[in-house]
Parts: structure tokens; sequence; C-alpha cells
């Protein structure tokens, strides 16, 4: 391996606590689930934390974020209100969505979220519709979209790959490739498992990158935002990672040893990872550590105390929203 | 202080499970992340993960324990530095949460909408109505999850050609459990696993038919079979009529179709409507096991391709299946399943149960009603409609799709063209309120048709 990744204290401090936000949320997430404050599905992102952490702290404000159903850590790092996230869980009126949407569907105009999309593959081109938009409007933006190694098989992938390309969209393909699609692991599903060549018939550029340390994340994101924002087309990010969770709540996990599951977390995990270099270079010590905890603990606290105490929509908003009013 | 560890619901309709093993005894450490007890339902194994850290106190429940309640404590585990002792006299399990294991249950039932109470002995002439079989068939108790596998592992026995593809259909046993066993039975020639690309296969099932074969195309739910309604409706259903009656397209799509459990707009979309309005596909949405099981088995020998919606929240409903080696129910004839003389009530797939509901409520406020499940809505049967408006001279079509465009909608315009005449009232409908299905769960249930709207409908058109 090369040389470690260039990182200050200030920064690795940040990210550190970045992911450990997410990691706190979605572990409470999956125990207000089991307490049946929220329903249907759940899809946690533990496990993936380095992955939208360091892509986002490789973009620059404003540019766009889109993803699929596993949305909560994108909203987290995009720095949308840890308690609006959990009340929309909880679907309640204080929700992203008012508690219209749920844990698949949040949106953010003011922190350029896209969603939470539920039809796989979906988000795609929509992504590169944002690119196209940025591309349009002259305005300088990128457009990052993530989607899943299952995804990564949908004919509509393909068909946006091709146009961002021909019209040299500036948006980022992030393959979040946790190895698995449900209960179907990649190599099931897939005749070429080198997801980042997926765009090479079309010349759109690939890379694969250790989606568990988030300055290699950072550092790939970094350069493929430079090429695109540069007016060189989209490009794509394959991050190598591992939900560490079901896929949902309700999963009989028979498609994957326990021993694998548990040799990704103690062997790979990127909180850890990020752990034990600020413990190395003495930017932090345990107590320190401790504190940063303490202090997202909190923070996740009040989340759930807000997503439990919101009231549920008013039943007139049952109404609301389903298409906008237009002056004769 | 000690944290306790409750039983968990592990998905939406979830009430009781097994705690099958403890991966962990008392004193072991944790970490947030550990595995510490696998738990069943019907649908799935699944594993109680910790949360925070600590030690493992006190474990309440005993391994292999059936009908555990979601919420029941069932370990006790300690933080940093606390001692056993802090722990109070383990509490009793409620006497509901059985210790012992029962004689052997019937496979727990997971998805429990409404309970479909026994039609009582009705104070008003309006009675339920047996199935069409021979005298003397028995009666089996079956889940309509397993009525479905039933079909299609009996026709796959019967016909070589018959195969099954889907996401998640063979390794996992299907995403919902319709497909289990069938690899096991059948192998991976004839129960494939598919990428999560619905277009693609979708194709390629109608290539297969096309080529000889008697594709059964699982969708996971039928809200992802829009990324693959092209082929459903441009090459499966109008292939027959472009090639002048030469080219056939033998094939079944078939999957859960409808509003679940508090999934949001994007997973709960009845399609009934849409694929009725299609010349060229069959289109049927069965209520019960025995129908579940007669229709798939009709569908899969159908030369036509047919459309075949079931409803997740039916899967786990435990009903009467003929004991018959071939039970066949044909496509195209709806089911009186309530003979009544005041109000035709329409209705099909979970809707059914919803208006025999509401025809229990209606006779004991003295309105006889007549509850016809369509079964098949394309071809629909106007003539069991028609003949039941002649009767009761009223009508309402209930639905849980949305109203405009709808299967009601189309029901009300054939019995005015044809039943004008005999109608005392203007037709009415229930359906579903038009809006994308909310997720909040206060929202959810004002959107969804219920037996109480089929009541109000019934009684407008009675002016009662
Ligand atoms: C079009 C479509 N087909 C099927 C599904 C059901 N489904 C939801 S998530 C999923 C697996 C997706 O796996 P992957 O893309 O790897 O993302 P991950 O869940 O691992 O983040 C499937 C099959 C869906 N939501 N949409
Ligand atoms: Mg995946």
């Amino acid at each position: 391996m090369a040389t470690k990744p260039k990182t200050s204290k200030k920064e690795l401090l940040h990210l550190y606590r970045e992911m450990l936000l997410i990691r706190r949320f979605e572990e409470k997430a999956g125990q207000l689930y089991g307490m049946g404050l929220i329903a249907g599905f759940c899809h946690l992102y533990i496990g993936q934390e380095a992955v939208v952490t360091g892509v986002n702290a490789a973009i620059k404000e404003g540019d766009q974020m889109i993803t699929s159903y596993r949305d909560h850590g994108h909203m987290l790092a995009l720095g949308m209100s840890a308690s609006g996230v959990m009340a929309e869980l909880t679907g309640r009126s204080g929700g992203y969505s008012r508690g219209k949407g749920g844990s698949m569907h949040m949106f953010s105009v003011e922190k350029s979220f896209y969603g939470g999309h539920g039809i796989v593959g979906a988000q795609v081109p929509i992504g590169a519709g944002l690119g196209l938009a940025n591309k349009y409007l002259d305005n300088g933006k990128i457009s990052t979209v993530f989607f899943g190694d299952g995804a990564a098989n949908q004919g509509q992938v393909y068909e946006a790959l091709n146009m961002a390309q021909l019209w040299k969209l500036p948006t980022l393909f992030i393959i979040e490739n946790n190895q698995y699609a449900m209960g179907t692991s990649i190599s099931r599903s897939t005749a070429q498992k080198d997801l980042y060549k997926r765009g090479l018939s079309f010349g759109v550029k690939g890379v694969q990158v250790d989606g568990m340390d988030v300055l290699a994340v950072r550092d790939a994101t970094k350069k493929a935002a430079a090429h695109a924002r540069s007016g060189k087309g989209p490009m794509i990010l394959e991050m190598m990672t591992y939900r560490y969770r079901g896929h949902s709540m309700s999963d009989p996990a028979k498609y994957r040893t326990r021993e694998e599951v548990s040799e990704m977390r103690e062997e790979h995990d990127p909180i850890d990872m990020a752990k034990n270099r600020l413990l190395k270079e003495k930017w932090a010590d345990l107590d320190a550590l401790k504190a940063i905890d303490k202090d997202i603990k909190a923070i996740v606290a009040e989340a759930v105390e807000f997503a439990k105490t919101s009231p549920e929509p008013d039943p007139s908003e049952l109404y609301t929203d389903v298409l906008l009013e237009v002056d004769a | 202080m000690a944290i306790d560890i409750q039983m968990p619901a592990l998905s939406p309709t979830m009430e009781e499970g097994t705690l099958t093993k403890w991966l962990v005894k008392e004193g072991d450490a944790v970490k947030s992340g550990d595995m510490l007890a696998e738990i069943e339902t019907d649908k799935a194994t699944m594993e109680v993960e910790a949360i925070d850290e600590g030690v493992v106190g006190k474990i309440l429940v005993a391994e292999g324990t059936q009908n555990v309640a979601v919420g029941t404590v069932i370990l006790q585990l300690l933080e940093d530095g606390e001692g056993v002792e802090v722990l109070f006299a383990p509490k009793e399990i409620s006497s509901e949460t059985a210790t012992t294991p029962p004689t052997p249950a019937p496979e727990p039932v997971a998805s429990k909408p409404e309970p479909i109470p026994e039609p009582a002995a009705a104070p008003v002439q309006s009675a339920p109505v047996e199935i069409d079989v021979p005298a003397g068939t028995a009666m089996v108790e079956t889940s309509v999850r397993d009525a479905l596998r039933d079909a299609m592992a009996e026709e796959m026995r019967r016909d070589e050609r018959v195969f099954i593809m889907g996401e998640e259909v063979a390794e996992y046993q299907g995403a919902y459990k319709v497909t289990r066993e069938l690899l096991q039975e059948f192998g991976d020639k004839r129960v494939i696993d598919t990428p999560i690309t619905e277009h693609g296969f979708a194709g390629i099932g109608v290539g297969a038919a096309m080529g000889g074969l008697r594709p059964i195309v699982e969708f996971m739910t039928w809200n992802f079979a829009m990324q693959a309604i092209d082929h459903i409706i441009n090459s499966a259903a109008k292939t027959l009529y472009m090639s002048g009656g030469q080219m056939r397209c033998p094939i079944v799509f078939r999957g859960p179709n409808g509003a679940a459990s508090r999934v949001g707009a994007q997973h709960s979309h009845d399609y009934s409507s849409w694929y009725a309005n299609v010349p060229g596909l069959k289109v049927v949405a069965p209520y019960d096991a025995a129908d579940a099981k007669g229709l798939l088995k009709s569908a899969i020998r159908d030369p036509n391709p047919v459309v075949f919606l079931e409803h997740e929240m039916m899967y786990g409903e435990i009903m009467d299946v003929p004991d018959l080696d071939d039970y066949l129910v044909p496509i195209g004839k709806a089911l009186v399943r309530r003979v009544g003389s005041d109000v035709t009530i329409t209705a099909h797939s979970r809707m059914v149960g919803r208006a025999l509901e509401a025809a229990d409520i209606l006779a004991g406020e003295g309105i006889s009603a007549e509850v016809i499940d369509l079964r098949t809505i394309r071809p629909l049967d106007s003539d069991t409609i028609i003949k039941s408006v002649k009767k009761t001279n009223r009508i309402v079509c209930a639905e849980e799709g949305w109203g405009q465009s709808g299967i009601g909608a189309e029901i009300v315009a054939r019995v005015i063209d044809e039943a004008f005449d005999y109608l005392d009232a203007p037709p009415a409908r229930v359906f579903q309120k038009d809006v994308p299905l909310p997720y909040a769960g206060n929202l959810e249930a004002l959107s969804l048709p219920n037996a109480q709207d089929v009541v109000v409908a019934a009684k407008g058109v009675c002016y009662k």
C-alpha cells in the first residue's frame, strides 16, 4: 500500500464524528423499529458510513446528492437534522416529509438532497438529470448519485451512463458495493464483478475504492469531482463496502456466515480505522473520544425524544401536496 | 442501570416469535453489534443484535420458547462496572407468553389484517356460500402463501416446460416465502434467481414463452413490474393479435399487489385497473387460499399471458383448500360468496374480506347483502354481477385501489348499460383516497377503504 492519505487532526476528528453520528443514529433507529415506533421498511447504513462521509468531504456545498432507500446516512452527512430524519422514520409531522414519506422517502431542497428512492435503480437517471440541469444552468455544481451493487444491474443505469458521457454531464456515479442485494451476493447476480468497469464501453472512467477507509473515499472523490466539474463528463466510483445489518429489518441472513460479518466489523470497521489513526497520531486520547461519543449520544437522544413527541400529521394533510394550485 | 433487551419486531406485522437459540450466556461481555439470540417468525429466522455495550446479566426467556410477544423483556444487560446484584428478581413472564412450547402450532400468521369474522347465523336472509367441489371432499387448512406454492409445484410436476424466475425466488426461498422449497425439489434449472432487472427478465420470460416454455415470472411486488410493464403489454399482450394468431405467449406474471403495511407511496400501488385495461391479457386477483391455488393452476395452463395479482397481507391467512389432486378454478368466473337480497357488493382480493365483514354488520342492521368475489378482473364476469343486480336492485363496488377509471367505475358502467331499469338507487363505489399512499400510520389508515366504508355505502344505496 502507498503512504497513508494526508489528513489533519481537525479533519479526521470531524470525519470520525460524522461517521459516529450515522452509526449511533442507525443503531437507535433499529431499536425504535423493534419497539414498534418505526414501521414498514427501514434500511440501515451501519458499516457503510465511510462512503457518504468521505464523498461529502470531497464535494462542495450545493453539489447534489441522490440515493436509494438506504438514505439516512446521506441526510445526516449533508447536515440535515437528526431530529427531522428520525421524526420521519416514526411518521410524525416534524419529519422531513411531514410523516408522509417514511424511511425511504425524504428530501431537502435546502441541503441539495434529492431523495430517498424506493425503486431500485430509479435514482440513477434522475441523478444524471440533475447533472444535465447543472450543465444547462452552468452553475458549476456536480451531482452525486449513489446506488447499490444490485442496482448496478438495472438497464436504466446503462442508458443513463451512455447519455451522461455523450453529453459530458457533471455527475458522479457512486456504487456502494456492499456485496449483497438483499440475499443475493454479487457473484450470483452479475457476470462481471468489477463494477467500476461498467462504463468502459461508453468511455466512462471508473475506479475502485476502499469504501471502508474514509480518507481513501475522500481522495478518490476529490479527483473524480474535479474531472466532472471541469467538463470532462461523468465518472464511476466503486466503493467496496459492507453492510453489517440485514437488508431491511426482517432478513433471515442465511446468505452469509456470521464469521464473514464479524470479520468485517473486527478487521475493517471504518469508524475503528479512523479511531486508531486518531489515537496513533495522538490527535485524541480515549477520554476525548468518549466525550465525542457522549455528545453524539445526546444528539441522537434528542432526536429520539423529538421523534416520539412530535404529533402525527393532521388528518387534513392527507389531501395536501398532491398537485400545486395553478392560477387560472 | 441494567438495560432491558426486548423481543424486537423484525417486520411490520410481527406480533410474536420463537426464541430459538441464545448465542450468549450470562456473564458474557458483549459490544454493540454482537449477536445475542436467534429468533424465528413464520417468514424467517433472524438474529437479535446488541445495541449497547455491557455484560449479559439475566436471561429471562429460555431458549426454545414459542410465542414470545414483541416487547417482552428477554434479557437484561449490565452496563460497565455493574454487578449482577443490580438486577431485581427476574420479572415473571406474563401468562400470555407461554414458556413451554405448546403442541405443534400451525405456522404462525405473520401478516394479520383485520380478522374476517365467521359469518354468524345471519338474522336476515343472507348466507355464506360453499365452493363447488364434489360432496365429501376434505378440506386442508393452508395459508394463501402455501396454496400458491402448491399450485406452482403441482404444475411443475405435471409439465416439464413450467419454470419460475424472479428476484430471490430460489436460494432465499422467495422474498415472501411463496416459492419455499421449490429450488430443493426442482433444482436451479427450473427455479431461477435473477438479478434486479425487471425489464430484462420480463422480456426474457416473454421470449422463453414464445420459444415453447411456460414461464412463471415472479415480481417481488407489482410495484417493481412498472419497470417491466412494456414487455407485459407490448410484448406479451399484443403478440397473438399482431401475429394474426400464429405466435403464442403462455406466461404468468405474478406477485403481491396493492398496499401492504406502512411501506409508503412507491411500494403500495394497486395495479388492478391498469392491467384490466389491456386486451390480450387475463387478469386474476384471488381472495382466499382455495382460489389462490385453483386459479394459479389455471393461469399456468392458460395459453395466454396472465397477470396474477396476489396480496401480501393475505399470504399468512390460513383457510380451507379442497384436498383434491388437481383443483382448478376457471378463469373468468366470479363467485357469489354470500347470498343476499337487498344490495350487491362486488370486491376482489383482500377487499373481499372487508366486504364480507361489512355484509355481517349489515345483516345485524337488517340489510341482506350479496357479496360477489370477482376473482378475475379481465375477462370480467358481467353475467354474475348483472344477475345479482337484477335481484337486489342496488350495487356497491368496493376496491382497494384508486377510484378514477377503476374496477368499480367499469362495473358501474356495465350495470348502467345492461341493468339500468333494475336500479333503485345510483350505484356507489368505495375506493382508496385519491392521494399517493402516505407513510404515517394515521394517514395510511384514513387512505385505505375498510369494512365500515362499505357499510356506509351500502346503507346509502338502501336509503337507510
Ligand atoms: C425495481 C425494484 N426491484 C426490486 C426491489 C426490491 N428491492 C429493494 S432493495 C433490493 C436490493 C438492492 O440491493 P443493492 O442495489 O445492492 O442495494 P443495497 O440494498 O445493498 O444498499 C431489492 C431487490 C425494488 N425496490 N425495486
Ligand atoms: Mg448491495
